[in-house]
């Protein structure tokens, strides 16, 4: 599904992936792990186009065609989903409102006609259940006020509303009391199909005792050093990352 | 044809063309003909004109609004109805159950009003009005008092206008639509007068659009409102502004607002008109008086919107609320300034006042000036000012999801416009506004 190659990216100049190879395929659960500042976030905003960060090398396929050339917005349509490590408040834009433009904008790209409200409110009352979200903050302005475990949720429960192919999620647990994250590990879950594929970027294996990963990476200096089962995220919970960084720095 | 020789120390060169014409053509020989009194009125407010010719950006209420390339320009001062009836489809407003009102250049039309009896509600062309009461009592009784050029000259020669008078404790049912249709196939200036008095405890919504005809030449309409509210009566007066790129507008609105009455004035602007000058004063001439003024401007092209507001408290225990939003495109300018005046007796005074500004356009301009004067002591004044653009992460965030980069700029806009248009109490209005907001982008 989705193919990266010698990845490099910059961001005022300054290299942060240099060099970042990556095979996901449908069906696949992939955790990208790795300490702070190695480009973790800066893999999801390249993958969703943040004009911000610039390619300097290398190419990202999705379904064998080339997802750097596409906009921001006809990523998103062609199923990418980036769940923000850091959402943001938008004032006076409804969460509903939102989702719906959202929504119909993708079907439109798909040629097909835009969701009767009836429907639309059906599929929202449905993954609202799924993933637990307060109908409460639904009806309200885009994540303004909403507290940091519920910005988190609201990007899971617009992650259910869009059914992304390729969904990207930042941290998506930092933040969470174990309840959410119980419950957005459960959304996730029944979420997983064979059309489509998971990068869980986490600092803990807290996560991946819940969504269990098919393969884990380690991030490191903008390059994926060591790649492993979820085996490789219990042995970085013991050790740290020193002993990947000696090996690699070498 | 005109004496262009002729010169006043008072008004620079490049304005005499209408300023020349407009003193040649002065013969006192007004509709008024007959009542002494306004006859009187009219000759004085002429020779206060004079003596103040029009305003230059030298003056500090017309620094960033240059009139003299309006008034250079020649225009006919004949408003006698166009000939063909002109269309009103730009003024409709989706879902809205209205009387209908028309001017064209000012000039009441019962051929396209609908012309129906209402209990209690007097609307009439202003020239009807002269022999009533409250027309002596009101005409001129408050916007003659401030030093607006454009109110005396109007006062002067205005040529129609409206009357409206909602009876003692009448409460419409339905709102009055004001259409004024700019028609006309040499280039005009108009000159209207309008007199709204709304009796004690009547309660009315008076929504005024204004259109230009499509292909009309060049015109330039001086327009004077004035609004009294008697004790206890309230008026949700709404301003469309969606008239063409030839049109240019002067309005000067005053109010005098009577005990316990509520005025709340909703000014909106969208592109079209090439130059519009609001001045919108309120005075709150007794106690427990309450005014809202709520205004968006959303400009483009090469426009110029600017609005001017007056609130000022006279007496004590009264509540302002003020809030203007402008988002200028292209090479267009916004203009805002708010004055508000506590006076030495206005004590327990709340007024508040906001005024946030979007800069869309690199080469648009946004001039902003709140003025707080503040005489009494213990009162409670609030006011504040922002100018920012669009924010790139929430665009970014939006287009991250499917929406494209227009469509996240208009929910981005309305989001910017939404402490206003929030505001508006009409639903069907609100709407169409917010409808207006996504077209003007
Ligand atoms: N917009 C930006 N401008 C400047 N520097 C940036 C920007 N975005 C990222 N960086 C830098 O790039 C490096 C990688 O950042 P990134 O956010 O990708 O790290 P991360 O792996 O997600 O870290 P964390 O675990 O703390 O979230 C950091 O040094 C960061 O400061
Ligand atoms: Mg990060």
């Amino acid at each position: 599904m989705l193919s990266i190659k010698n990845l490099h990216a910059s961001v005022e100049d300054k290299a942060i992936l240099k060099g970042l190879d990556l095979e996901v395929k449908a069906g696949e659960v992939h955790a990208i792990m790795g300490p702070n500042g190695s480009g973790k976030s800066t893999l999801g905003n390249v993958l969703a186009g943040r004009e911000a960060y610039e390619v300097t090398e290398g190419e990202v396929l999705l379904d064998g065609s080339d997802l750097l050339a596409l906009s921001p917005e006809d990523r998103a349509r062609e199923g990418v989903f980036l769940a923000f490590q850091y959402p943001i408040e938008i004032p006076g834009v409804s969460n509903i409102n939102f989702l719906k433009t959202a929504l119909s904008e993708i079907r439109a790209y798909k040629g097909l006609p835009p969701m009767e409200a009836r429907d639309f409110l059906k599929k929202v009352k449905e993954k609202q259940q799924l993933v637990e979200f307060d109908a409460k903050l639904a009806n309200r302005s885009l994540n303004e006020g909403f507290s940091g475990g519920e910005k988190k949720r609201n990007e899971i429960f617009q992650l259910a509303m869009l059914e992304p192919k390729l969904a990207i999620l930042d941290e998506t647990d930092s933040g969470l009391d174990i309840d959410a994250l119980r419950i957005v590990a459960r959304g996730v879950n029944q979420l997983r199909a064979d059309n489509n594929a998971f990068i869980l970027i986490t600092h803990y294996q807290r996560l991946l005792e819940y969504i269990v990963p098919d393969f884990v990476h380690v991030l490191y200096n903008g390059r994926i050093v060591r790649s492993g089962t979820k085996e490789l995220a219990l042995e970085l919970e013991e050790k740290g990352y020193d002993w990947i960084k000696e090996t690699v720095d070498a | 044809m005109l004496d262009e020789a002729a010169t006043d120390t008072m008004i620079t060169q490049i304005s005499d063309s209408l300023y020349t014409h407009l003193i040649k053509t002065y013969d006192g020989n007004l509709p008024s003909a007959g009542l002494h009194s306004l006859d009187e009125i009219r000759t004085q407010a002429f020779e206060r004109f004079k003596s103040m010719g029009f305003p230059t950006v030298k003056q500090e209420d017309w620094k960033y609004t240059n009139v003299q390339p309006l008034i250079g320009q020649r225009y006919s001062l004949d408003t006698e109805m166009p000939s063909g009836t002109p269309a009103l489809d730009k003024a409709l407003i989706p879902k809205l159950d209205a009387h209908r009102i028309v001017l064209v250049n000012g000039r009441y039309s019962s051929e396209l009003s609908t012309d129906e009896e209402i209990p209690g509600l007097q609307i009439m062309p202003i020239e009807q009005a002269f022999d009533r009461l409250c027309f002596a009592k009101y005409f001129a009784a408050y916007a003659d008092k401030t030093d607006n050029p454009f109110v005396a000259l109007n006062t002067a020669s205005f040529t129609s206008g409206l009357f409206i008078e909602v009876g003692k404790s009448r409460q419409l049912q339905k709102p009055i639509h004001i259409i004024h249709v700019a028609a006309t196939d040499k280039p005009l200036f108009t000159q209207t007068r309008n007199l709204y008095v709304m009796g004690a405890f009547a309660e009315a919504e008076i929504i005024e659009s204004f259109i230009t005809e499509d292909g009309a030449e060049h015109n330039l309409n001086n327009q004077v409102s004035e609004i009294v509210l008697r004790e206890n009566a309230k008026l949700q007066h709404y301003y469309l502004q969606v008239a063409g790129p030839q049109s240019n507008y002067l309005n000067h609105t005053e109010v005098h607002q009577e005990k316990h009455s509520l005025y709340n004035n909703y000014n909106c602007s969208f592109p079209g008109a090439a130059f519009v000058r609001n001045n919108i004063n309120v005075q709150m001439g007794d106690s427990e008086v309450e005014s809202h003024l709520y205004g968006i401007a959303l400009t483009a092209g090469n426009q110029l919107v600017d609005n001017h507001t007056i609130v000022d408290h006279i007496k004590p225990h009264c509540e302002s609320y003020e809030w203007y939003k402008n988002i200028t495109q292209d090479t267009s300018t916004a203009v805002f300034n708010g004055k508000i005046f506590v006076r030495l007796d206005a004590q327990k005074t709340n007024a508040f006042q906001q005024n946030n500004n979007m800069l869309i356009g690199e080469k648009s301009a946004i001039y902003t000036k709140p003025q707080l004067e503040i005489f009494a002591d213990d009162v409670k004044c609030s006011h504040g000012c922002t100018i920012g653009q669009f924010d790139n992460e929430a665009l970014f965030y939006l287009r991250a999801r499917g929406i494209s980069e227009a469509q996240a700029r208009v929910l981005l806009v309305h989001a910017f416009a939404f402490d206003v248009t929030s505001r508006f109490l009409n639903a069907a209005v609100r709407e169409y506004v917010e409808h207006l907001v996504e077209e003007g982008l």
